[in-house]
């Protein structure tokens, strides 16, 4: 009987990264925590996150069973999906507070766009692959537009956040790839000096009657907002203001577990989603964001340590790119509830309430454990 | 497979593990940023959130003092604080407040009015937490409301504490009322530095002792130190200061005196002003008709208000203290104190009356109210019979600027200084007011003509019953002067300690006595049989001086026959009487106005005598004294 038992656990997870699965349980543990704290008016949500955590776990599973052989051949046909899903909802999607975004199918409301995270990088990792022994200047133009086409129509609904974050999981694949650092360079150091113009000449540029060019009010809005909050407290500032409060308050050790003020009397905002890091760094302090701090590092490192032993190049590709998404959610978050980075809507990994992101970095997780696991058997 | 393949292939791995490289150093680079900046915010800049934090989380909120009580000279409550079951709705928890209001009416009882002051509420205070939507529920409506309230979220019944005059209109011109903080008292508070102790406050002192004694009653506002969340709702009490009630006023107003004066008046309109001559302690202090101040306590419906003053009786018109009515023949007795003591008249002068008096250059005679004349008539007599033929001969012998110096020791043709707002000068002509008043040359000069209808109180004197009741006052307290007032003492609500206020003598007038006694023995034989008012005081057990008057109401032209039975009521003149008691050491000192009385001896005589039979004998009207508009001159 208990042989039997031990079998069928060994079979259960035979796929499962222990590493991974070890740090990501931890931030999940430390996130339940944070959530219990954030919405303790609203219990349920607690219950809600577990129902969230067991969909992604099984999607997690289900991924790490699926060689990352199988996965190439779904690649295009995933991304080919994605795309006329993103034209559906160009076409014939629902507008929530003035953005096309949610498609209707059946009783079921999603966002389309949340594919692209997933099926950009593999359907880029898959080209490269194919071009692998060949690459040339043309293949990169090629990547680009299979960049660009989707990253498009996401901007356009308008999702700022969800098209940059496609468009940086795009180009993580394009890096790794190897696009030259002569084309890597200029861009990076044109992209600096443009973002210390906007810095020194904020107070000209967000004027109210200067338009940007390629912008909604609201994202220049938010840019602003992020230069000076103080130009706004008790609007879109008033996010900025107190999250950093939240923050600043807790000290290097925390007001303690369920004690911060700013989360308990409604100070936060969107204390239970994308937020949720305020509420951990005032209760937790500076001790608290170390240790969060080193347990995604932890996971990062062994993303890239994946990465680096993955035997083909589409699998070190994919690797490499997941695992760089996943930090991009975590620096995105963490740097816009510090108040360095402009209010965008993402999440902080496997801690914020929510099942769609939960979902989409479990597969990639998935992905990561299913790479790990199936090297041995591709260079035998 | 071929060696160069591998080789390329070796070569793509090392390429990718540089970039994979650079990108972990770009991932060591963002979590250090990431470090520093949660090490500036939550060490550097620790403190300085901290506080903010604190700022967010505690609010100072105000904590209203209990206004001070007003009580009458022997401890009576005259305005105290009541607490009260209100209805009160959140207007920011009901949807739809029409139909809320509606379903509340089927439970408690919801006047028109009530729906009125609620809108009215609603426009004055915007964003306000809770409004009344009713006040002062009975038990029974409170019950019957609570078996009822799960079906009206955000409708609460609050206990308040309401200002409540027990003695309704009884003395209201004196009290005054309080009503809601409007923008103009706003202003005024915070020109006088007073708005931080009125945060929270939402009523103030409008009129009367209420608006005067506001500081003293106010009380001093306490703070409580509450957390609150971010939609400002408190949680709970960190800590406070406690409130310190207002002080309580001791008036000088006997309640019982006020009472018997005002039910003395019938229906009447008018004032009576009494004063204890020996202090200036005001002890009654009568405007009719007068109003019930509770209707402005919880804010006055606007149909009240509407009435209130439209009413052609006008009754929020305090007469007592702005209302300048011409004296009359009650000038008289000043007016002859005056001639004593400035020499124009000696006791044993006597005239001749005929009936008239002819001003030199005048072709028309200025009349005697009796027809023939009083015959031989000296100074005592003058003010017996008051004859009004000696008074013309008498101002046309004074020079109006001395006239003006002297009487204006009386009091009259300035406020007498009383702590209730709102008192008029009254008008004690001159030559330089007559200047100012008017533009062309000839109408700026003082003619002897002008003087002798002032002689017996006509012409361009006027007076408020205050100023006549004041000016009996000094005559009775042989010149003595104690500022008129209403307020004897404040006591501090926790120390119990009273402050008097006053009474010294502000000032003296200097009379002869000698003068005194014969202006106050003439006085006394008014109201004897052969004085004007003897009818008032037949029977009288106390020596009972005063001296009755009569103000034209409409303008007569001099030898027009006055028929009062064919004037409307409202065209009848007015009747006045001053007066004081026991006349050998006065306690007591009257100025009363009759509204379109008639004659001083028919209607306000007779409130006298009333008023000083209560004070002095304690003696209660067993009715309503008999008041006679058509009873001839007095």
């Amino acid at each position: 009987m208990m042989q039997l038992a031990a079998r069928l656990w060994d079979r259960l997870t035979e796929n499962i990264d222990g590493t991974l699965m070890l740090t990501a349980v931890l931030i999940l543990a430390l996130g339940l925590f944070t959530l219990y704290s954030a919405a303790y008016e609203n219990p349920a949500r607690l219950q809600g996150q577990l129902v969230n955590i067991g969909v992604a776990c099984t999607a997690m599973w289900i991924a790490a069973r699926v060689p990352p052989q199988t996965l190439m051949r779904y690649a295009v046909p995933i991304y080919v999906l994605g795309l006329l899903l993103l034209v559906a909802v160009a076409l014939f999607g629902e507008t929530v507070n003035g953005a096309r975004r949610w498609l209707h199918v059946g009783v079921v409301r999603f966002q389309p766009s949340e594919i692209m995270k997933i099926a950009m990088p593999l359907m880029l990792a898959w080209y490269f692959q194919r071009r692998e022994a060949t690459l040339q200047v043309r293949d990169y133009l090629v990547a680009a537009l299979i960049l660009a086409v989707p990253a498009l129509l996401i901007a356009r609904q308008p999702d700022l956040g969800t098209a940059l974050l496609v468009l940086a999981a795009g180009f993580y694949v394009i890096f790794l790839a190897g696009l030259s650092w002569r084309l890597i360079v200029p861009v990076a150091v044109l992209g600096a000096i443009g973002l210390v113009a906007i810095i020194v000449f904020e107070s000209q540029i967000c004027q109210p009657d200067v338009v940007w060019p390629g912008f909604k009010a609201y994202q220049k809005g938010r840019v602003c907002t992020l230069l000076d909050p103080t130009t706004d407290p008790l609007g879109r500032g008033f996010h900025i203001i107190q999250a950093t409060i939240a923050v600043g308050s807790g000290g290097l050790t925390g007001k303690g577990w369920l004690e911060g003020t700013q989360t308990h009397l409604e100070f936060i905002p969107e204390r239970s989603t994308d937020f949720i890091f305020a509420v951990f760094s005032e209760e937790f302090g500076l001790l608290g964001n170390a240790v969060l701090l080193v347990l995604y590092l932890l996971l990062l490192g062994r993303g890239f340590y994946i990465a680096a032993g993955a035997p083909t190049f589409f699998a070190r590709l994919l690797a490499g790119a997941i695992t760089l998404i996943f930090f991009t959610y975590a620096f995105v978050n963490m740097g816009m509830v510090s108040g360095i980075l402009p209010v965008v809507g993402v999440p902080l990994p496997l801690v914020s309430y929510g099942g769609t992101a939960l979902v989409t970095l479990f597969l990639g997780l998935g992905i990561l454990m299913s790479i790990q696991k199936h090297r041995k058997l591709v260079q035998s | 497979m071929s060696y160069g393949e591998f080789r390329d292939l070796d070569g793509d791995l090392r390429r990718f593990q540089v970039r994979l490289g650079v990108a972990g150093a770009v991932v060591l680079g963002a979590f250090l940023v990431l470090l520093g900046r949660f090490a500036y915010l939550q060490l550097l800049q620790h403190d300085y959130y901290k506080t903010k934090a604190e700022d967010n989380r505690i609010s100072i909120v105000p904590v209203v003092p209990n206004r001070g009580l007003i009580l009458d000279r022997n401890g009576i409550v005259l305005a105290r604080n009541e607490s009260q079951y209100t209805l009160e709705i959140n207007p920011r928890q009901v949807t739809n407040l029409e139909q809320t209001i509606n379903e509340l009416a089927a439970v408690v009882e919801i006047l028109p009015r009530d729906r009125n002051r609620f809108r009215k509420l609603r426009q004055e205070i915007k964003g306000a937490d809770s409004l009344p939507i009713r006040t002062r529920l009975s038990d029974e409506e409170v019950a019957r409301f609570a078996a009822n309230a799960y079906r009206f979220p955000g409708v609460e019944i609050k206990a308040r504490l309401f200002r409540s005059y027990p003695f309704g209109a009884t003395a209201s011109h004196a009290l005054g009322y309080i009503g809601r903080i409007s923008d103009r008292d706003l202003e005024r508070l915070e020109a006088d530095g007073l708005i931080a102790n009125y945060k929270g406050s939402d009523f103030i002192g409008k009129s009367g002792v209420e608006a005067t004694y506001e500081r003293e009653l106010h009380g001093t506002t306490g703070t409580a130190q509450v957390e609150i969340d971010a939609g400002g709702r408190g949680i709970r009490t960190l800590s406070s200061t406690a409130p310190v009630a207002g002080n309580n006023l001791v008036l000088t107003l006997d309640i019982k005196l006020q009472e018997v004066a005002e039910q003395a008046f019938g229906k009447f309109r008018g004032a009576l002003v009494a004063i204890d001559p020996t202090t200036g302690g005001v002890l009654a202090f009568v405007s009719r008709p007068g109003y019930d101040p509770n209707l402005f306590v919880d804010g006055i419906d606007p149909q009240s208000w509407q009435a209130l003053n439209e009413d052609e009786n006008k009754p929020l018109n305090n007469r007592a203290l702005s209302g300048a009515y011409p004296p009359g023949s009650t000038i008289k007795p000043f007016m002859a104190l005056m001639a004593l003591q400035l020499g124009k008249r000696t006791p044993e002068y006597t005239i001749s009356d005929p009936g008239f008096y002819m001003l030199a250059g005048l072709a028309r005679p200025f009349r005697d109210w009796k027809v023939g004349g009083h015959g031989a008539v000296n100074l005592h007599k003058s003010i017996v019979v008051s004859c009004d033929t000696y008074y013309y001969g008498l101002a046309a012998d004074m020079d109006v600027d001395q006239q003006h110096a002297f009487l204006s020791q009386l009091g009259f043709g300035s406020p007498s200084g009383i702590d209730i707002d709102g008192e008029k000068g009254g008008l004690l002509p001159s030559r330089e007011w007559k200047k100012k008043r008017f533009k062309r040359p000839d109408e700026q000069k003082w003619y002897v003509g002008d003087s002798v209808s002032v002689g017996i109180g006509q012409g361009y004197l006027l007076a408020t019953p205050l100023q006549l009741a004041f000016a009996s006052a000094i005559v009775a307290n042989n010149g003595i002067v104690y500022r008129p007032h209403v307020v004897s003492q404040v006591v501090d609500a926790r120390s119990g300690e009273a402050r008097r206020i006053e009474p010294q003598p502000a000032r003296t007038v200097a009379l002869n006595q000698k003068w005194v006694d014969l202006v106050k023995a003439a006085m006394v034989d008014v109201t004897r049989p052969g004085g004007t008012a003897a009818r008032a005081g037949a029977g009288a057990l106390y020596k009972f001086a005063g001296k009755t008057g009569t103000a034209q109401v409409i303008a007569m032209k001099q030898g027009e026959k006055y028929d009062e039975k064919k004037v409307a009521e409202r065209h009848r003149d007015h009747a006045l009487f001053v007066a004081f008691a026991p006349a050998e050491n006065p306690t007591i000192a009257l100025g009363i106005l009759v509204e379109n009385g008639g004659h001083g001896s028919g209607t306000a005589a007779p409130i006298a005598r009333t008023v000083l039979d209560y004070y002095l004998l304690g003696k209660v009207p067993d009715k309503k004294p008999e008041l006679d508009a058509d009873a001839p001159e007095g």
